[in-house]
């Protein structure tokens, strides 16, 4: 995983409450046997009219929000099922950062495994985002902090581990793999004790 | 000792490494099971690495999502979908042979939805951590496992160490006593449970049901609530293992037997809650309270009664989602016609939801221009159905009796409902292009969607059942 350390950008928004996993990459797009390649179907069913052509009614085909990396969406954002496509679909995207008042949870640790930033806001900070489409919004993972300009800085709450991965890349698989020993003496254990 | 929840036992006799201010726990999985969709990139991951997979005699692969229904052609082959969904099945099928994992394939007679074959092999047991590439691993938790869904990266940690990292979560007592009217069913009380506490309710947490209501429930109902777990937002849910465990799990293929079935059975009779043990939440239900529900929106939290009307919108994606359904705030949902009827998926495809379907359809027909779709939850399911002639009542009543398999649940076999056809479905998700882009669904009970398919519209099984127990 590459680090991510600092993203700016505009925000798009979805203000709608429960987007869930279904409706970021719908099941039939799930056939692939690799990760790539999914954003052209990211809110496929919401994003296009029948025709193929662009919904007008999506807020992420509006011109202002064509190039934002930060997605501002309305509460427990990501349930559903448990497929990663839907953080690949959302990064292929161009989405690097999600922020919601809540996020399920299997999305949540999908996405920060692949580097998209999910950020979980008190709700009176993400009223405020949700009411402002286009904010120039700064997010810094180090500080933890998200900051726009003429506004007060606001903290908001990263699991530790998810945070060091996110600022180092680190790979998550190695750091477990550094474990090998005591799976080895927790499987001899249970051996024993069987 | 402290006190400790259900949930607290399984938990601290599986980690590994503690957690830390700064790391997550090393947790161990006892049973790693797969399926074709969420696999491939994560065997790629492995094959990258160079790395072995690391316990393949606690892995356990199926064939469910992406694959046809229907018998195979003349000629032998398999009508799938789409080339891709066959190259996924082929990629399943080459990634077990090179990692030396056991595929319950085409082949095999215990092939099936992953949460249905668990159980039935008996690899599903009390005390087990088990973890799958799909949010409703939380079925196994009805035996009182820890079971829950994972990323396609995680299955690739587990591949490869037999191990997540996890933060513990918190624990959420759901207790319902009371007793469940005739005709009302577990789907019906799930549904209810999730109507009141809200689909992000469980967020952070792993449900433990509990309460008079739950003990009455059999192993197949407790496997429905338990599999709905995540539609409130839990990773987890789970039921405390008791006799009626115990007797349902005897003699499985891959029980443990003998002295080893003894000592197993010690060894679960323990894995209850503590008297005085804390949850960090809880909250209290009447089996009494619940009638037979159906959902009216776009997330299985929208449920009501069958007769009561629907309700107002309360923001703007409720609002989205009665214009998506066509549905009108203050008219009930019942005589509404419907489209299609569905019945499978790994919440409602066990042998007793057949049993219980077959009830209501035996004698009569499915209205004129309904499609019904019976999908066994797996090919024991399917055998053991033919064995008791209730495919003879599905299709005399004019339904169509399919394969094992996710199916129409999920819509991505090519069993799909077109744009704004109304499905009445025993499955677990209502969402917005779930069941097909445009489809509506109305998740239900397999006797609320039996009835349904006989009315032609949304109606209450009730009736039915009433007349069957009179003649």
């Amino acid at each position: 995983m590459n680090s991510v350390t600092r993203i700016q950008s505009r925000t798009a928004v979805l203000a709608d409450e429960n987007i869930d996993t279904d409706r970021i990459i719908p099941a039939r797009y799930l056939t692939t046997t690799t990760r790539d390649g999914l954003g052209k179907n990211c809110f496929n069913d919401w994003r296009y009219l029948k025709d193929g052509s662009d919904n007008p009614d999506f807020p992420l085909n509006r011109p202002e929000a064509k190039g934002c990396s930060i997605l501002v969406a309305g509460r427990n954002f990501g349930c559903g099922s448990s497929r990663e496509h839907a953080p690949w679909a959302l990064l292929d995207y161009g989405i690097q950062a999600v922020i919601s008042s809540e996020i399920a949870d299997i999305f949540r640790n999908n996405a920060l495994k692949n580097g998209l930033v999910a950020i979980v806001l008190d709700t009176n900070p993400h009223r405020w985002l949700l009411d402002h489409p286009g904010a120039d919004v700064t997010i810094d993972v180090k500080a933890q902090t998200i900051t726009t300009p003429g506004h007060a800085e606001i903290h908001f709450e990263l699991e530790p581990f998810a945070r060091h991965c996110l600022l180092e890349g680190v790979d998550q698989m190695g750091f477990l793999l550094q474990h090998l020993d005591a799976i080895k003496t927790y499987e001899q254990r249970q051996r024993e004790a069987a | 000792m402290t006190a400790r929840t259900l949930f607290e036992k399984v938990w601290d006799a599986h980690v590994v490494a503690p957690e830390t201010a700064d790391t997550p726990a090393v947790l161990y999985i006892d049973l790693h099971l797969i399926h074709e969709v969420t696999s491939p990139q994560a065997f790629t991951e492995l094959r990258a690495r160079k790395l072995q997979l690391r316990r393949p005699d606690l892995t356990l692969a199926t064939l469910d999502h992406a694959i046809p229904t229907l018998h195979p052609r003349p000629n032998g082959e398999r009508p799938y979908a789409t080339p891709q969904a066959k190259h996924q099945v082929t990629r399943l099928e080459a990634n077990c042979e090179m990692f030396g994992v056991e595929l319950l394939g085409w082949n095999s007679a215990s092939r099936g939805i992953v949460h249905v074959i668990g159980p039935e092999l008996g690899v599903t047991q009390p005390g087990k951590t088990i973890v799958c590439g799909d949010s409703h691993t939380s079925t196994h938790g009805a035996f009182g496992a820890l079971a829950f869904g994972i990323g396609t990266t995680e299955v690739g940690h587990v591949m490869a160490t037999q191990c997540l990292l996890q933060r513990k979560p918190r624990t959420f007592a759901i207790t319902v006593d009371g007793k469940l009217a005739p005709g009302v069913s577990a789907k019906d009380l799930i549904l209810y449970v999730i109507s009141k506490i809200g689909v992000n309710g469980g967020t952070g947490h792993v449900f433990e049901y509990r309460g008079s209501a739950i003990e009455a429930l059999s192993m197949e109902e407790r496997m429905t609530v338990c599999n709905m777990s995540i539609e409130a937002g839990a990773r987890a849910g789970m039921v405390a293992p008791d006799e009626k465990t115990f007797t349902w799990l005897k003699d499985r293929p891959r029980s443990p037997r003998g002295a080893d079935w003894d000592a197993a059975v010690a060894r679960w009779t323990a894995l209850r809650t503590d008297p005085g043990a804390k949850f960090d939440r809880e909250a209290h239900f009447d089996a009494a309270d619940v009638r037979p529900t159906i959902t009216y929106g776009t997330n299985p939290g929208m449920a009501i009664p069958l007769d009561a009307p629907v309700p107002a919108a309360r923001s703007a994606a409720e609002a989205r989602a009665l214009k998506y359904m066509q549905l009108t705030a203050g008219k009930p949902l019942a005589g509404t016609p419907i489209d299609i009827v569905f019945i499978g998926s790994c919440t409602n495809s066990r042998l007793p939801d057949l049993r219980a379907a077959a009830r209501v359809l035996a004698g009569r027909k499915v209205a004129k221009g309904v499609r019904m779709l019976v999908v066994p939850g797996s090919e024991q399911v399917r055998v053991q159905a033919e064995a008791e002639g209730l495919d003879k009542v599905f299709t005399d009543a004019g339904a169509e009796w399919r394969l094992s398999g996710c199916s129409m649940c999920i819509a991505m076999n090519g069993d799909m409902a077109p744009p704004g056809k109304l499905v009445v479905s025993t499955s677990n998700r209502n969402f917005e292009g779930r069941q097909g882009k445009g489809a509506r669904t109305v998740l239900a009970s397999p006797v609320t969607a039996a009835a349904c398919a006989v009315a032609g519209s949304i109606t209450d099984s009730r009736p039915y059942l009433a007349e069957e127990a009179v003649a």
